[in-house]
Formats: structure tokens, sequence, C-alpha cells
């Protein structure tokens, strides 16, 4: 059953940046299971091609969102999809953010680019269990203040008791907030290392430098999950393309605790 | 007004100096509050001073014309404004505004010279720190010039 | 208690007659391929091969014997793991999916002449597709298997160092072993699971004398010490694992053309990807489940380009995944030690002295 895509309507499509959108899909028959936080569809855009995309959220029992960024044939097939169009799921896939995590952490979320589409669903964890954890802090990374995604919703996460933090690699006219890499941001995020809880997604390099900068402060390496990326036919841990080394990014991933995925990382073309 | 004494020992960019060094360098600075849109130096300007910045924001920019003063990168509080000081042509690079309220202690750059020639491990001590403080900028800046986040990706 | 079979023929009509499509070696194309077989007599009598790094040569035998050559190019998988599956169809309008293999009963494939090497490549590749492709478990439920232990390995072959050995294992239905004398062949069978028994019951046979069973037995065993090949007895997983850097790959990858030969042959490698086809109007989608090599560039595409762009990394790729990481992700080597990647290599890369180069370099100088 895991090959063959069940049909998922465009309820709703939000642009959140000029090659980027949010599509809200419901089930039209079957829905697939609940995602967790960190896992991904095989999203399939008719007679086009099917690409790997991380959830960003869900919307009621079975809705669920799936932000996109136009890169290539399917993905910019997917992200012309209009309300009323039909597109196929397959999954959830993979090993999810390690949440809940222990109570009494000081999460920090450490989001480049598109990665912060992945960590959104740790975010509304967060929102919904606010209490569990000391200190909450999102720290996000872009290109340009146009490439921020979700930002009408940092006001509605900062009244939700977490402390958002943006930055832009380069400024646009107008722009008040931060310039500079995301890891400028982290000063004064790691009260006692200790208690870190530390989630990160990104480009590769991105996320080695956000871990190396938390470890540095000393926080531990299981401490610091990254979400992986290779590339992916099946999800099913079936086709073979996902490796890197002896981990099935589809299944053993996309989510590795730092200290395991440093040595893969670490070594080039692997 | 905060015991400047404190400020500087409290400062990240001088944690750990030896106390009577930090007495030294007291002698040099004062502080110093930029409301916000207050330019502190332009570009091309002597470099006379260095800053640390205690709260608030900085931002280090640039004028091209025709797209006006472009914000290069943001220095927020903790952190350390200006090293032109330190190598000819001892003038501005690029510019700083402040962007909110901001308190510093400005440093004067020629009586932290003296005192730094007078006391060579002082100096030593101090360059160590400006050199971590560009190394670090360094990288960053370099990261940014891999413009990860960017599609189209251009293939080596 | 062992039977002893005058003839195959009435093996092949009895399994043809249950609806049973019986696949064995024959002679084509100048090699010894896997074919359907409508009678035993076109069975290789007679023939046999001659391999060596990057060589493959059919001969002429002395003897009648239909099972002493060596692995052919072809594996079981290339029926149990088809190159190209279609996996479903949808209509553009409702979406309604139609999956080829539901309605249809898979073919019921019976292998004639699996060799203990051939056997445990089937039960690696139950491993890693078992579980999650449908499709393959079924075509494997449906297979009748007909193992030949081997009596005649060849120059390439290191099934026993690779965890093999040359006597029959677990999953085949019954075993034959080849008893040759000039131009008298008969075969020992032994069966190895119900289904094995009931259709050997049904053949032609008498029992097998106790010196036709010692003789069996002992050629097995002294083929065990003929392989032409070893890998070192150390933990390869650990070794590779360790010898990612190593200054020896830069040396393989001189030669190594990415051809990726060596994946078309080898009875494990299972690597696919997929094909998302459009009828002319658009109306019509599919998909195919087609055959892929880590050898390709585009295998690792990420972000517009390969992860693995050089051939040193490519070939890294695959021996460690082959004999280092399948640990990790299936629990058990993947190579069984047929030798054809290094029959099939254009320049013979043996993949055995790779791995003692590796282990060398480990060594020190």
């Amino acid at each position: 059953m895991n090959m063959v895509p069940q049909p998922y309507e465009v309820v709703a499509r939000h642009e959140e940046s000029p090659d980027t959108a949010t599509l809200a899909l419901l089930p039209v028959r079957q829905p697939i299971a609940t995602p967790q936080p960190g896992q991904f569809s095989m999203v399939y855009a008719f007679g086009v091609g099917e690409v790997p995309i991380s959830v960003s959220g869900r919307a009621g029992a079975m809705g669920i969102l799936h932000t996109l960024r136009a890169v290539g044939a399917v993905t910019r097939a997917l992200h012309a999809a209009r309300p009323g169009d039909v597109l196929g799921l397959r999954g959830p896939f993979g090993a999810g953010w390690g949440v809940p995590a222990p109570e009494g952490s000081d999460l920090v979320v450490v989001a480049g680019g598109i990665g912060l589409a992945p960590l959104r669903p740790v975010i509304h964890h967060v929102l919904g269990v606010r209490g569990r954890y000391r200190a909450a802090t999102v720290l996000i990374g872009a290109r340009t203040p146009q490439d921020l995604l979700f930002t009408g919703e940092y006001d509605r996460w900062r009244a939700g008791g977490i402390d958002v933090r943006v930055t832009v690699d380069r400024a646009a006219a107008g722009w008040a907030g931060h310039v500079g890499v995301v890891t400028t941001l982290l000063d004064g995020v790691v009260a006692d290392p200790a208690r870190i809880a530390a989630f990160t997604c990104g480009p590769e390099l991105m996320m080695r430098l956000t871990a190396r900068a938390l470890l540095e402060r000393g926080v531990p390496g299981p401490a610091v999950q990254v979400s992986l990326e290779r590339n992916m036919r099946c999800g099913v841990a079936l086709c073979g393309h996902c490796q890197l080394g002896p981990v099935l990014v589809c299944r053993d991933g996309p989510v590795l605790a730092y200290d395991r995925a440093e040595p893969l990382l670490s070594v080039k073309e692997l | 007004m905060t015991n400047t004494l404190e400020l500087l020992t409290a400062h990240p960019f001088l944690a750990g100096l030896p106390p009577g060094w930090v007495e030294h360098l007291a002698g040099q600075v004062r502080q110093v509050g930029y409301p916000a849109g207050f330019r502190i130096f332009r570009e091309g300007e002597p470099a006379e001073h260095f800053w640390l910045i205690d709260s608030g924001r900085v931002a280090v920019d640039i004028h091209l014309p025709g797209r006006g003063d472009v914000l290069i990168e943001t220095l927020p509080a903790g952190t350390v404004l200006g090293w032109s000081w330190l190598s000819p042509p001892y003038r501005w690079h690029f510019g700083a505004i402040a962007i909110e309220l901001t308190h510093t202690v400005q440093f004067d750059a020629a009586g932290v010279t003296q005192l730094c020639d007078a006391s060579p491990e002082l100096g030593s001590e101090l360059r160590r720190r400006f050199i971590a403080v560009l190394a670090d900028r360094l990288q960053a800046t370099r990261v940014r010039l891999l413009d990860l986040y960017a599609h189209p990706v251009v293939p080596a | 208690m062992a039977a002893l079979l005058e003839s195959l023929e009435p093996l092949v009509t009895s399994l043809r007659e249950d609806g049973y499509t019986v696949i064995g070696p024959v002679v084509a194309d100048g090699a010894v391929v896997l074919a359907e077989l409508e009678s035993a007599a076109e069975l290789p009598y007679g023939w046999g091969s001659e391999v060596a790094p990057g060589g493959y040569r059919l001969r002429r035998r002395r003897d009648r014997a239909a099972f002493a050559h060596q692995a052919g190019p072809q594996s079981w998988k290339s029926y149990l793991h088809p190159p190209r599956v279609p996996l479903w169809t949808v209509h553009r309008k409702d979406f309604t999916i139609t999956e080829p293999e539901a309605d249809e009963e898979p073919p019921r494939y019976a292998f004639l002449g699996v060799r203990p090497c051939d056997l445990r490549a089937i039960a690696v590749q139950d491993r890693v597709l078992g579980g999650v492709d449908g499709a393959y478990a079924r075509r494997r439920a449906a297979a009748f298997l007909v193992a030949v232990d081997c009596t005649e390995p060849g120059p390439t072959c290191f099934c026993a160092s690779a965890g093999g050995g040359t006597a029959a294992g677990d999953g085949a239905d019954l075993v034959l072993t080849e008893l040759v004398d000039g131009e008298n062949v008969s075969y020992l069978a032994e069966p190895r699971s119900a289904a094995g028994r009931r259709r050997l019951a049904s053949l032609p046979q008498r029992p097998a004398t106790a010196a036709e069973m010692d003789r069996a037995r002992g050629e097995v065993a002294a083929a065990a010490e003929r392989m032409g090949r070893s890998l070192p007895a150390t933990d390869l997983r650990t070794l590779l694992a360790e010898r990612l850097d190593a200054g020896h790959w830069a040396q393989v990858a001189q030669r190594c053309l990415s051809c990726g030969n060596c994946t078309m042959v080898c009875p494990t490698c299972f690597c696919t990807t997929v094909e998302d086809t459009s009828d002319l109007t658009g109306e019509v989608a599919g998909r195919w489940l087609r055959w892929d090599s880590c050898f390709d560039l585009d295998f690792s595409y990420l972000h517009g380009g390969a992860v693995r762009r050089s051939a040193r990394s490519r070939y890294r790729q695959w021996l460690t995944h082959k004999l280092g990481t399948w640990h990790d992700q299936f629990g058990e080597s993947g190579c069984v030690g047929c030798g054809r990647c290094i029959v099939w290599c254009p320049v013979g890369i043996d993949l055995t002295e790779e791995v003692a180069a590796l282990a060398k370099e480990e060594a020190g100088p």
C-alpha cells in the first residue's frame, strides 16, 4: 500500500515567498496516517513525478500542510497547484523530531531558509504544551526579508511564550532587524547546556555550523538533532538511493542526533 | 549610571582579563549612549575609537550610489564595534549607525595604543581578542558568501 | 533419505503441468544464461565456462555435466526482482489508481539449478525486499526452488569466505547434486520443504545408495577447498567503516569506468528508481519501478548536482555498501562470493583484492 499515493485535494494555498508556497491538503478518499513532527510525505504531481516534502503542519484531524519551494520540474508543478487540484500523498515516512523533549528542557530551534518548514510542527508542539519546557527559543535565518517563511505567525508564537529571533543574510530597504548568519543569534540562548534540547534544519553546512556552535557552548552532541536530506525515490527503504553510509535517510532519518550524523557528514561524497 | 568598571568587567569581550588591566583600560573610556538612528561614524572618517556594546543594536553599513545606505551586518549587545583603528590607514571602511537606543563604552584608540605600547602583555592580549572577533566575523561572512539558501544553485 | 533421479525431464514436465514457468540455464549468445525451459534437454549438458577477471568464455566439456559451469551474467533476480515493473496507473479525472499485480496472478516460477551462492543471494534479497515490496514477496512466495550443489567452483569464486559454501543452505524446495560419469549424468535429490517432498514423491526415482551419497558429499566438500579467491577473514564492516578516507580508493578509481556492470550482474544488488510516465492525452499517468545503479551519476542527485560526483566515491559506495554497511542496514553481508562482479568488470577489478589492499593499508606501512 505504501507504493500507491492517496489522492489529496488542495483546499488552500498560501504564498510564503516568491518561490515558496504552503498547500493545505485534505484526503479525497483514504487519509494517510497522522504525520509526526519531522516526518515527510512523498508528494506526487500527476504525470510529472514525486518528491519528498516535509510536513510543515496539520489542519484539523486529517489536514496536512506542505510547504514547498519551486526548484525543479515536480516542485514547480506542485508549487503551481491551486485549490481544487488533486495531488498524491504517500507516507508519512521517516523518523521525526524527538518531541516531546524531556520536561524542563530549554528548547532551541534553529531554522535556515526552507528548513523552518519541517520545524514548524515542533513550534506548534511547544505552543501546545508550553508549560512543559523552561525556555523556548526559535532562531530563524533567511536569505533576504522577503524569503522569510510564516512571518504572519511570529507574533502568535511570541504571544505563546516563545522567544523568536530573526536574521537575514542580506538586508532589503526598510529592514530593521538583524543582518548576519543565524548562528550570531545564539548569544545568550544557552544558559544551561545540560538542559538544552536543540533542533536544527536547513542547508547541510548551516546545520553543521549551528551544531558546532551549540557544542562549543557545552551542549552534548546527542541533544542536538538535525534533519538530513538525500536523494529519495521510494521513501520506504526499497530503492537504495537515500543511503548515507549505514543510514537509510528515509527510514533511520531524516532526523538524526548530531553525534550520529557528524561522522557521516564529515566524509566527503559519502 | 552604572559603574564603568562594572560594565567593562561584565562585557564578554573583556571576560577573564586581570582586574588590573581592566582598571588601566578604564582610564581610556567613557560611557556613551546613542539614540535610535544616530550615525556613530561614517566610512572614510579617521578611526579614533572602538566601542563595547552594552545594550541596543548597531548596524554596519556602507553607502552605494543608487542604493543608499546598505545594511551589511547588525551587531547586538555583547559585541565589539570598530577594529579599523588597529591598522593603517586607520580610517573606517564601513559606517555604523545605532538602530535603536544603544548604550556603549567608548574607548579612545590613541590612549589604548599608548597603553599597549607601555604594557606589551596587555597589548598582545587585546590583539589576540580582536583577532578572534575578526576571525569569527570573517568565517560568518564567508558562509554568507556561499549563499546557501539561494536557488537556483549554481553548480561548482 | 535421498533419491536418485536418472533424468530431470520428469521434473520439468511435472512442474510445467502444474502451471510453473520453469527457468533454468541454457546456452545462448556465447554464454550460459537463464531462460524458460520447455524441456530438460535445453539444459547446458556438456558445457563449461572459463572465467577470469574481465573474461568469460564457454568451453566444451569432456563430460555431459549440465551444472558444472560457473555463474553466468544473469541471476535469479531478473525474475524475482525484474528490471522493469509497472507499479500503477492513475486517471486524472478521479484519481482512480489501478495496480496491475493486484488483480493478476503472479507468474509461478520454478528455478532449476540454483547454486548455493545464488540461493543465499535470494535469501539476502528476501531480507531487503521481502518486508517492503509486496510484489516481490508474492513472486517469491509462489516460487519453487531447485538448488544444485556446487562441485566445480571457478577461479573467481569465493563463496566459502563470504559466509557460504558449496552445499546448498536454507531456502530451497529440492536440492540436487549432479553425479557425472562421462556421458552419464544422474542426480541425487533431497527435499527441503513440504512442497519439495510432494514434488519429489511424484517423480520416477530409486533410493540413492550409500556410496552415491558419500560420493556426492565428498565432491561438494572437496569443491569448497578449491575456491579461486577469498575475502580476508576479518570484520569487514568495521574495516570498511574505518577506511572511508583511505588512499586506496583513488587507486581503484583510476581503473573503474563506473559502467555499473557489477551492479547488473550481482545477484544481491537491488537498487531501483521510479519512473513516472504519462500518455499523450495527459489523462492517464503511470509509474514504473526500474533497476538502477549506484554508479549512475544521477543516483545521488541533490540540489543541483550529485553528492557522489567522482568515480572514486561511487566505487567506494558500492564496495562499502556490499561488504560493510549492508550489515548495518540488513543485518548481514550483501556479498555471497559468486564472483560475477570480477568476471564481468570490463577492466577486471577484483573486489577481494581491493578489500585486501584496504586491510593492508589499515595495518600501516
